[in-house]
């Protein structure tokens, strides 16, 4: 057995895991040991079959819209015509992946190459129907990646980890500090440990691995000192969840009896299954990216509807908090988001977007309206930095509302509310006094009032500096907000660190947004808060 | 063998993309006769049944597509086609830019 290593990078999610140490991906890419140009056409065959049967499988889990998608990569895969350039490679002696690989490329340039930016966007389909058989012709197996394990990489995208069966445990240790941070998002709100920027990490030869999430260590081959520091964790971690059990049943109170609303995060309606509605006071933010993977494959209207009222009947009255689409920075969408800008986080993203893309913003308005008479719905634009943004959505909503109302169709006008992310609303709120509530997205607050970008780990230390300047612009917000009756609550990663409840709190704020794996956490923190000096 | 010919003009937003395409060659692949597909009067003539050459074809919304077909069900095999077509691939819904 290897000998034990400890590794230590920055925690990207709370919590330990022990398990199985898996590869996301190979650095050096995986070849196959080409065989006769038979065995290679059959290894192709068969691995087009598997991928095929894979998505088959895929497609019967998912909403319609997704399986279309889904359909389309199963037809391609299906005609011969896509991998015939392969096998004529294949019986010149070429090994069937590079066959594959090469055969592929050539279509996916095709379509890159195209002016319309419908058929441009089919060149991501295709590299993920190369991929997935790719990984069977060289036998890396499925694409899903295994739930119950450490899974180390360079990055792991938001749609594999949404993929990932983590209901036996599991979690993540990425080696860079690439474009993570959407990943680690969704890790902290289904609780799995997360570690980024672990660098000089060798993993080659130890077979498991420890992490603990909270720390940033991990350790490989974990000898027997280890492993019962980990029990010992896992004790304390199981004992916290207990009591955070016990809190998040109750409403939130601080020790000298103030209520405090604790409301949740959400990135897609499926997690609300998991969660008890009595457990929190409404949904603080629905990120609804989630509904957009695909430029070419927009949700349409209905499909928005749908998502949109389910959530409202979730929260059976309770205030949901809806932001409309948030694409762009480190969340782009193949075919909706401006390609090739130089700094993607100060470019057209969040309410930029839906103007320059104002056919898309109008059908999730129309969806929102529909959505709004079915509970407590407030609408949220992103991104907010001049108070004309403001009037110019209210003023599409409206015109959207007036077209639903001619046409007979059932709808309503919930509160439009903004996010606070960009330093210029946090600097001077009385200048956005058109918004009927505000929202603090800590995290894009920091990175762009520490200038420091939150998925890069060299910088990192600054985000993290510039705490005490954060505390002091949401006290400013408040104070503002009570003046003039305007609600505002926090929505970012600060809400959900049990470190800063006390210091919000004593700034006035009362409504906490986390994501659901902290919600007792936070409402414990609450309780041990006395704001009565 | 019987042979047909017709040409329809196609109003899908935004063309034959995915969606439309992946119904066009199912619809095709379901006929025994050779089916063929063109943008232009003069060609070139392309297998309406690969969903690979179909999408190269990259034809965009206002296009007149031509069918032609070879074989004992050429002429059902190149109305229902064209039938496909006419009926904008069967999407009503509001949303159909997206496929």
């Amino acid at each position: 057995m290897p000998h034990t290593v400890e590794l230590r990078g920055h925690p990207a999610s709370p919590g330990v895991f022990c398990g199985p140490l898996v590869t996301v991906d190979a650095e050096q890419p995986v070849t196959r040991a080409g065989g006769s140009p038979d065995d290679e056409r059959a290894a192709l065959k068969t691995s087009i079959a598997q991928a095929i049967e894979e998505l088959t499988r895929l497609a019967e889990q998912v909403d319609e819209e997704s399986a279309d998608i889904i359909g389309f990569q199963i037809a391609m895969l299906e005609d011969p015509e896509l991998s015939q350039p392969a096998g004529d490679e294949i019986d010149c002696g070429t090994p069937a992946d590079i066959a594959w690989k090469t055969a592929v490329e050539v279509q996916v340039a095709d379509y890159e190459a195209s002016d319309d930016e419908y058929f441009r966007a089919r060149a991501a389909d295709l590299r993920d129907l190369r991929d997935r058989v790719m990984r069977h012709l060289t036998g890396l197996g499925k694409s899903r990646l295994p739930g119950g394990a450490v899974l180390v990489g360079d990055d792991v995208t938001p749609t594999r980890f949404l993929e990932t069966d983590w209901s036996g445990g599991g979690g993540i240790v990425l080696t860079g500090g690439s474009a993570t941070s959407h990943v680690a998002m969704l890790a902290r709100s289904r609780g799995v440990p997360m570690v980024i920027g672990v660098s000089g990490c060798k993993i080659a030869g130890h077979r498991e691995a420890l992490i603990d999430g909270a720390s940033g260590e991990v350790t490989l081959s974990p000898d027997a000192d280890a492993l019962l520091r980990f029990e010992a964790l896992s004790r304390q971690a199981e004992e916290a969840k207990k009591t955070d059990a016990e809190f998040a049943a109750k409403p939130a109170r601080t020790a000298d009896g103030e209520p405090v609303a604790v409301m949740i995060n959400v990135a897609s309606a499926d997690e609300l299954d998991a969660i008890d509605v009595a457990t929190c006071d409404g949904i603080g933010l629905m990120r609804s990216e989630f509904l957009f993977h695909d430029g070419a494959a927009l949700p349409g209207e209905d499909i928005q509807f749908t998502v949109y009222r389910r959530l409202l009947e979730w929260a059976e009255g309770r205030p949901v908090t809806i932001r409309t689409l948030d694409a762009g920075g480190d969340k782009p969408i193949a075919g909706l988001t401006v390609d090739g800008e130089a700094n993607t986080f100060l470019g057209v993203r969040g309410i930029r977007l839906s103007f320059a893309r104002e056919d898309v913003f109008r059908t999730q308005l129309r969806a929102l309206a529909r959505a709004a008479p079915h509970g407590t719905l407030k609408v949220m634009w992103p991104m907010i930095t001049h108070p004309d943004e403001l009037d110019r959505a209210a003023a599409i909503f409206d015109e959207e509302l007036a077209s639903l109302k001619a046409a007979g169709i059932e709808c309503a006008r919930p509160q439009l509310g903004m996010m606070v992310e960009v330093p210029a609303p946090a600097i001077a709120p009385d200048l956005f006094d058109a918004a009927e509530f505000f929202s603090i997205g800590s995290n894009d607050l920091t990175q762009y009032v520490a200038a420091a970008a939150r998925d890069n780990v060299a910088v990192m230390a600054l985000a993290e500096g510039v705490r005490p300047v954060i505390e002091r612009l949401v006290a400013g917000l408040v104070k503002y907000g009570h003046a003039r009756g305007i609600e505002v609550s926090i929505c970012g990663d600060l809400a959900g660190d049990e470190s800063a409840v006390n210091q919000l709190l004593k700034a006035g704020l009362r409504s906490l947004s986390v994501a659901p794996a902290v919600l007792g956490r936070i409402k414990a923190a609450v309780a041990s808060v006395r704001l009565e000096a | 063998m019987n042979e047909a010919q017709t040409s329809v003009l196609m109003v899908h937003k935004i063309g034959l993309h995915a969606r439309p395409s992946v119904k066009l060659t199912k619809l095709a692949k379901g006929f025994t006769s050779k089916v063929e597909l063109a943008v232009a009067a003069e060609g070139p003539w392309i297998d309406a049944k690969s969903i690979v050459k179909v999408m190269a074809a990259k034809a965009p919304q206002d296009t007149v597509l031509h069918f032609r077909a070879s074989g004992d069900d050429a002429e059902n095999a190149v109305r229902a086609l064209a039938d496909l077509v006419t009926r904008d691939f069967d999407e009503d819904r509001e949303d159909a830019s997206h496929g």
